[in-house]
């Protein structure tokens, strides 16, 4: 099993050669070989999912450590090590990428532009994506996620698109601009934090599980924790530094979209949790309150701003700030029940956000505009389509039976749970904004006499109907059977050193 | 003191000057080898050159009371005839089609060589100032070699006089701490000052901060970096690129050798004034490159920003910072070679060199426009190239020497660096180009620029056998090992 889970890195860096190699007047090539590299990478996060069982210790299985660099200047005996292993917050990660992953390949069917330089791009995030979810090397797990975001710029600003309002346009560059050097800034604070805890530690070593045994000064902890708060936290969609992402996943095209709404913002989530409340549990417990507030001030205003959209896409992305804020609030809870549901959330957010920026990328395709005023009645027209949109919508709001429904019942229990009243009933009413502008979109946009400027439209393509289907069948998996998620999340989440049971 | 000396320590530098006498003569009387063989001739010289330093790995002799010929020397060595031959192969084209008197201009290269060589090998003060003159006059003149060009008169100009007044003020500095010290001996010079100072403090200070000034000059660190954007702007550019990589290097290699043997007892005095200069290096640096329109400048000033960061490797002095100091600067000559690679190729082409001239170039020459791309990204510290493992070991090492705030300072600019970056990367990707063919592709250039890419991923995915070798060497610069890191810096309770 460690060798999957080193595939999962091999295989999406393996491609990129591969894609060079394939000349490029024959782009159909490229997109088999995507095809082939997703469905492989989908198979092992799946494998890895299901054969993944809590084994005591911290939860981590399938250890594969390899020597890097050690006894060398600062570095003592495993100073930084190539250590590869997956725990049970990780193993729904993993997955959840490898459906992202393969879904996003085929909705990128259609990029005739540079196919297989998009192709590189999109497996070196791949590549990135796995490498944090399962680094256990502090060095390697910054490493692959500086990885995830380097290639977002050319994937944003090439194959993007820019948006025009009425007064003013967002351009991709501005946006693939706004996107890296945010990311990359906050970056900055991730680095810092890490050179601290290095030398606090003092072990000499990368390797976090000796660091997670370290004991770290209480004031220390204090200090560093924030950096780790906000440095991840940028990614994580975290208010008031959420301003990329809206502008960032619009102008990104749509299987980018996908992966980085899907996936990628979850690695800030992830960070924190990993990072900063797995070796900083004092500095976590000082900073909740803030990062509660921070949580419940994205959800609402989040889902507030998707209110305000008319732009289908803008929309999506507001309501992903409005969903991380959930996550957000999750993780602050500090409970067991709250960061079970905040992982939980991870997972659905990634798949029904996948599947509505795959809707509005197959609509936009047709429509070139996204405008949901312009539209009406379009389900007559696109009947799959709408309601694979419906679903997302409704998983999104959280109806029982569907993924979102789990998660964000986890959390509000795990919230009020935790004291936090205030932040249940404002997340509450963020969730009920969310059925507004869900629904009012569904009725603008889809139901209603058929807007006749319509009637040419046709189904989405076979190739994203498939896609679609994938991440329904996952949305429904975890909504209808949670079990087999909250078994393997629950158990590492209880080892959590700070985490009430 | 009748030592007799063994002459065949320096082998490889009388093989390099012997070898720049060659090229003039044969360019003199065999014209028609043409200018291109020239260069390639002269690579093999730098070549042959750099393979007879290997003599002395794991070797520790000395020359003298001049030099060591250690694996300090023998690293550098290697690294500047590196340098150097990539500068003749690339230079081949670029002086066939654009620059007279071919002869004198390979020469000049290889006698900078033999210059930086001694600079690595001298543990004594007037040596390594003879060093570094042998350097710079030649520097100087290869940047003034256009000479029907105004710019690069003007940066040969400007180059020479201001590196002039930085040699007098740097020996007025070597005067006052030989008159202080009573040595011009590093290792001498350090025993002294590791003992009692109170009577000689102000010519031994006074003397210090001179030494750092001219040093400051010749590694291009603010405030001492006037001349450089106009210096690289104006030289042709493989002396740009023989300037970024050659001099910086070099410069650095004296300056860390000086102050690891015979200022490190003063640690204390002069730590805070280095860190305030790599602050002021990497501030401007960074943040002047943005505004910048030219490639050439604009690569100046990024090559002023990696001054800060390898001050910053002083500022933390010790065997673990030295060590990451000289492994980021091996990145950083490999990355930077790369980068200048793809300029002279972009230039050899088209004869264009302003940044938005560079529109399209991902549809003209994939290949380059990739490299370029993989080289900008690894100089802005990111993962897979060398920037990232070198930058992250560098900057790790300043904070173990209770230096967190300055590694956090170098982070940020580091972060600024990727704007101007991702803005040439944007006129490579994004724009149109004028015509949409493909340009002819120059192989031994193409080999070149491979070569150095796949170095930026060896040391940016494994960088350890390199750091090995790295730290071979500046064990060599430690023997006293008083300032061991960490050990009084651990946190566990």
């Amino acid at each position: 099993m460690e060798f999957v889970l080193l595939a999962l890195i091999v295989i999406p860096l393996g491609v990129c050669p591969l894609f060079m190699l394939i000349p490029s007047q024959y782009p159909q090539l490229s997109r088999y070989l995507a095809a082939l590299a997703g469905g492989a990478l989908f198979a092992l996060s799946l494998l890895v999912f299901v054969v993944y069982e809590f084994d005591g210790g911290s939860g981590l299985r399938y250890e594969l450590q390899w020597d890097w660099m050690e006894n060398i200047g600062f570095l003592r005996e495993n100073g930084i090590t190539f250590y590869l292993g997956v725990d049970g917050i990780g193993a729904p990660l993993v997955l959840l990428n490898g459906v992202v992953i393969f879904a996003a390949v085929f909705v990128s069917w259609n990029i005739a532009n540079r196919t297989k330089d998009f192709f590189v791009l999109l497996f070196l995030l791949v590549a990135g994506v796995y490498g944090v979810f399962i680094s256990q090397d502090l060095f390697f797990f910054f490493f692959w996620y500086e990885v995830a975001v380097l290639p977002m710029y050319l994937l944003i600003a090439v194959w993007g698109a820019s948006s025009e309002f009425g007064t003013f346009t967002r351009t991709k560059e501005y946006g693939a601009m706004k996107l890296t050097l945010m990311l990359v800034g906050s970056s900055v604070l991730i680095w810092v934090a890490i050179f601290a805890l290095f030398v606090e530690a003092g072990a000499g070593t990368f390797d976090m599980t000796v660091l997670r045994e370290a004991t770290l000064d209480e004031d220390f902890q204090k200090w560093v924790f924030p950096l780790f708060m906000v440095g991840f936290g940028v990614l994580a969609g975290m208010w008031p530094l959420h301003t990329w992402s809206p502008d960032g996943h619009v102008a990104a095209p749509t299987g980018v979209s996908m992966l980085h709404a899907g996936v990628l913002m979850k690695l800030g989530a992830f960070g924190i949790l990993r990072i900063g409340m797995t070796l900083l549990p004092e500095g976590a417990e000082f900073w909740a309150p803030v990062l509660m507030a921070l949580g419940v001030t994205g959800a609402v205003y989040g889902s507030v701003s998707a209110l305000a959209q008319t732009d289908l896409k803008y929309m999506v992305g507001y309501s992903s700030v409005s969903h991380m804020g959930f996550v957000l609030m999750g993780l602050a809870s500090m409970n067991e029940i709250g960061v079970n549901g905040a992982v939980l959330q991870m997972f659905a957010h990634g798949v029904m956000t996948a599947l509505m920026f795959t809707s509005v990328g197959a609509l936009y395709d047709q429509a070139h505009i996204r405008d949901m005023t312009q539209f009406g009645g379009i389900a007559k027209r696109m009947p799959r389509h709408s309601a694979f949109f419906a679903i997302a919508g409704l998983s999104s709001l959280g109806l029982p039976g569907l993924a979102g429904f789990v998660a964000e019942f986890h959390i509000f229990v795990g919230v009020f749970e935790a004291g936090y009243w205030w932040a249940g009933g404002l997340g509450i009413l963020s969730a009920a904004i969310t059925a507004t502008y869900i629904l009012r979109m569904l009725s603008r946009a889809y139901f209603g006499p058929l807007n006749e400027k319509w009637a040419g439209l046709k189904e989405m393509r076979i190739g994203e109907q498939f896609a679609a289907v994938i991440l329904i069948a996952m949305i429904l998996f975890m909504g209808l059977w949670p079990a087999p998620f909250i078994d393997r999340i629950s158990e590492t989440v209880e080892m959590i050193p700070g985490i009430m049971g | 003191m009748s030592t007799s000396l063994e002459w065949g320590l320096l082998a490889p530098e009388f093989l390099l000057a012997g070898w720049a006498a060659f090229i003039i003569l044969i360019d003199l009387f065999w014209g028609g080898l043409g200018k291109e063989r020239l260069g390639w001739l002269a690579a093999i010289g730098v070549v042959a050159a750099g393979g007879l330093s290997l003599i002395w790995v794991n070797d520790a002799k000395q020359f003298g009371e001049l030099a060591d010929i250690n694996d300090y020397t023998t690293l550098f060595r290697v690294l500047f005839t590196g340098i150097g031959a990539t500068i003749c192969i690339l230079s081949a084209r670029y002086v066939r089609d654009r620059l007279l008197n071919p002869g004198e201009y390979y020469a000049l290269i290889l006698l900078a060589i033999v210059g930086a060589n001694g600079m690595a090998a001298a543990h004594e003060l007037l040596t390594a100032y003879i060093s570094l003159e042998l350097l710079s006059f030649s520097l100087y003149a290869l940047t003034a070699y256009a000479k029907f060009d105004l710019r690069s008169n003007e940066g040969g100009l400007k180059y020479m006089l201001l590196g002039a007044f930085s040699s007098a003020i740097f020996l007025y500095g070597i005067g006052l701490i030989y008159g202080t010290t009573g040595s011009t001996q590093y290792a001498v010079i350090g025993e002294v000052l590791s003992g009692d100072t109170s009577d000689i403090e102000w010519g031994m200070y006074l003397g210090l901060a001179l030494m750092i000034g001219g040093l400051g000059f010749k590694v291009a660190a603010v405030p001492f970096h006037m001349y450089t954007p106009d210096a690289y702007e104006g030289a042709p550019i493989p002396i740009t690129a023989l300037i970024s990589a050659l001099a910086k290097a070099a410069g650095f290699a004296f300056f860390l050798k000086l102050f690891a043997v015979a200022f490190l007892p003063l640690i204390d005095d002069w730590r805070y004034f280095i860190a305030g200069l790599s602050v002021a290096t990497m501030a401007l640096g960074n943040l002047v490159a943005i505004q910048q329109r030219n490639v050439k400048r604009l690569l100046a000033y990024s090559s002023i920003g990696q001054v800060g960061y390898l001050l910053l490797g002083i500022a933390a002095l010790s065997q673990d910072a030295a060590s990451a100091l000289v492994l980021h600067m091996i990145g950083y000559v490999v990355t930077n070679l790369a980068a200048f690679t793809c300029v002279i190729l972009y230039y050899n082409w088209t004869g264009k060199e302003e940044i938005e001239e560079y529109k399209g170039l991902a549809e003209r020459a994939p290949y380059v426009a990739l490299c370029l791309t993989i080289a900008l990204f690894s100089l802005a510290g990111m993962p897979l190239f060398a920037g990232f493992a070198t930058k992250f070991i560098l900057f790790q090492a300043a904070a173990d020497q209770d230096l967190l705030w300055l590694a956090a300072v170098a982070a940020f600019f580091s972060f600024v660096s990727l704007y101007y970056y991702l803005i040439l990367i944007r006129e490579m990707y994004l724009g149109e180009p004028e015509e949409k063919t493909r340009f002819q592709t120059p192989w031994l250039e193409y080999t070149a620029l491979t070569v150095l890419i796949a170095g930026v991923f060896l040391i940016g995915l494994y960088p350890k056998p390199v750091f090995n070798v790295v730290e071979d060497a500046t064990a060599t610069i430690f023997v006293s090992e008083e300032l061991e890191s960490g050990e009084d810096l651990v946190g566990v309770p």
